[in-house]
């Protein structure tokens, strides 16, 4: 794969009311990259990922492919879109096909589900769930893995390992990987590069290279981290009432809840630094 | 995930229900006795002797053979049909605007003006006898298919988009367990309602069959034999529901069991 190109990606819904959630997006995503998205939530970053992985076609400006077509891709949605009646390891069977049985057990006990893979989605926590479609994304081998918020819902333990896992199955396979986080330190941790979506006006606003050496320690994460408080400016700040903040950020109680868990973290961010 | 489920009163018997069976039975006995008239009243014992006579002497097994190759063609036939026209009118909002109405009226048709209509317009035959019961019932089969195909979870489909899962293996995997609920509720509304026309069905204009044998005891005023026919049918009904229909949905349902 050798990488793709957004020309000025535009996107509105007509629902409820006309509105545009995307104006404009440049970007050209090199092959082999780690690119982490990041944005305050409603920024339309799952917008964004939805249009690369082709399951939005109404959109405007150009999304160009290389070989003139998109190549195998895997994705791990914000739900973890498991099929209910199937179990975890016919989950993974299912997309990979049943040839890779081992290869599915492997990655199962990857993610720490081995012994899970006779369970049902619906019998595992939203944090295993999360896990099986992880590991559902990385069994297919794809030339692009697109991300969408994949460590949340697990404890900062656990999120930590998976984090590794996904650095090393990166370095190993090249594949080319677009990460969308809330969690801009997740993002220091692991990518080549860090774009940030504006909070209102659906643009692209920073872009941030990361050249530093891996595997990163704490320190080096934490000063690249204090370099990168402009990526936030104009997010939802904590000292904003309650009632302004959870109506920029959307109706679910899912939404609102890693929203306020971001939030939190750039409380601490903010602290730590000053 | 949400689905629309359609429960339907089963039409197969627990064991638990042997006792309130046999009350009737009972409650039949009472009556024949106090109406003490064997003809209008047959007992228990004379229809089930009525049963025997037909059983052995008459054409019991060969009409009530008669009769299921009916039930079965047709219900097939409208099985197949209904269904498909249910997932492409739950599929298609375009197919639903256009012919969502037609159903509405289809489904409002009395059987009989089908019946009559079918036995005028393409003879007093068996292709119309079939044609017209698969009329009656495939609309039925529509209206509950649809809900299923509607009740199709996207997000699932869009993630075997995503990862370019083959379309048969989406089909049998994804697809068809989301359908086979509404699948198996409509072949049990189906299955009674199918008989019950079939036997009208027969008693219009075909030659055999046990819609047919009714009216020929109804023509000698024969309640007995009515009675130890329509018994005859009904156990018969409620093993194939027992036996194969309900089994084959527990099936179905498995998943959802915690
Ligand atoms: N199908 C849709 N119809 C109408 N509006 C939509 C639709 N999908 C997204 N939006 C709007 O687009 C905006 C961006 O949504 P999106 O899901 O891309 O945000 P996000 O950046 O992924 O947020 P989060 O971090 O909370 O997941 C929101 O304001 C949302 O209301
Ligand atoms: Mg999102």
């Amino acid at each position: 794969m050798k990488g793709f190109e957004l020309q000025g990606i535009t996107r509105d819904f007509a629902h409820p009311t006309p509105h545009a959630v995307l104006r404009g997006i440049d970007l050209t995503v090199t092959a082999g990259e780690l690119l982490s998205l990041v944005g305050p939530s409603g920024s339309g970053k799952t917008t964004l990922l939805r249009i690369i992985a082709g399951l939005d076609r109404v959109f405007g400006g150009k999304l160009i492919w290389p070989d003139g077509r998109r190549p195998t891709t895997a994705m791990v949605f914000q739900e973890p879109r498991l099929v209910p009646w199937l179990s975890i390891l016919d989950n993974l069977l299912l997309v990979a096909g049943e040839a890779s049985r081992d290869e599915a057990t492997v990655a199962l006990a990857e993610v720490e589900l081995a012994g899970s893979e006779h369970a049902f989605p619906g019998q595992l926590s939203g944090g295993m769930q999360r896990r099986a479609s992880l590991a559902r994304a990385l069994l297919t081998r794809p030339a692009l893995l697109l991300l969408d918020e994949p460590f949340i819902s697990l404890d900062a333990a656990c999120a930590g390992r998976m984090r590794r896992l996904l650095a090393t199955y990166w370095q190993k396979h090249g594949v080319t990987i677009v990460l969308v986080t809330h969690d801009l330190r997740e993002a220091v941790e692991l990518s080549t590069r860090i774009v940030a979506l504006s909070p209102q006006e659906g643009r692209l606003m920073k872009e941030v290279p990361l050249p530093l050496p891996r595997p990163r320690a704490d320190a080096a994460i934490d000063e690249a981290l204090a370099g990168l408080r402009a990526l936030t400016d104009g997010w939802p700040q904590p000292s904003d009432s309650s009632d302004s903040a959870s109506a920029r950020c959307g109706p679910t109680t899912a939404q609102t809840s890693h929203f306020s868990r971001a939030r939190s973290r750039f409380l601490a961010l903010s602290r730590s630094i000053a | 995930m949400t689905r629309a489920t359609v429960t339907l009163p089963a039409a197969g018997l627990r064991w638990s229900r042997w006792p309130s069976l046999l009350a009737l039975v009972a409650l039949w006995y009472l009556i024949a006795l106090l109406m003490d008239d064997p003809v209008l009243v047959p007992s228990p014992a004379a229809t089930l002797a009525a049963f025997y006579h037909h059983l052995v002497e008459g054409d019991l097994i060969t009409s009530l053979a008669a009769t299921l190759a009916r039930v079965a063609i047709a219900f097939t036939l409208a099985m197949a049909l209904g269904s498909i026209l249910g997932i492409l009118l739950g599929r298609s909002q375009m197919m639903d605007d256009m012919f969502g109405g037609w159903l509405v009226i289809a489904l409002n048709m009395p059987a009989l003006v089908t019946i009559v209509l079918c036995y005028v317009w393409f003879g007093l035959n068996e292709s119309a006898a079939i044609l017209a019961v698969t009329i009656n019932k495939a609309p039925l089969v529509a209206a509950i298919t649809r809900e299923g195909a509607r009740a199709i979870d996207r997000s699932l489909l869009e993630m075997t988009r995503v990862f370019a899962v083959p379309r048969l293996r989406v089909l049998r995997r994804v697809i068809l367990p989301q359908i086979a609920p509404s699948f198996m509720a409509s072949a049990r509304a189906g299955l009674s309602l199918t008989w019950k026309i079939v036997l009208v069905v027969e008693l219009l204009g075909r030659p055999n069959g046990v819609g047919f044998e009714i009216r020929t005891f109804f023509n000698y005023f024969d309640i007995a034999s009515i009675l130890a026919y329509s018994l005859a049918f009904i156990a018969i009904v409620m093993a194939i529901e027992g036996c194969i229909l309900q089994p084959l949905e527990r099936r179905v349902e498995r998943w959802r069991q915690p």
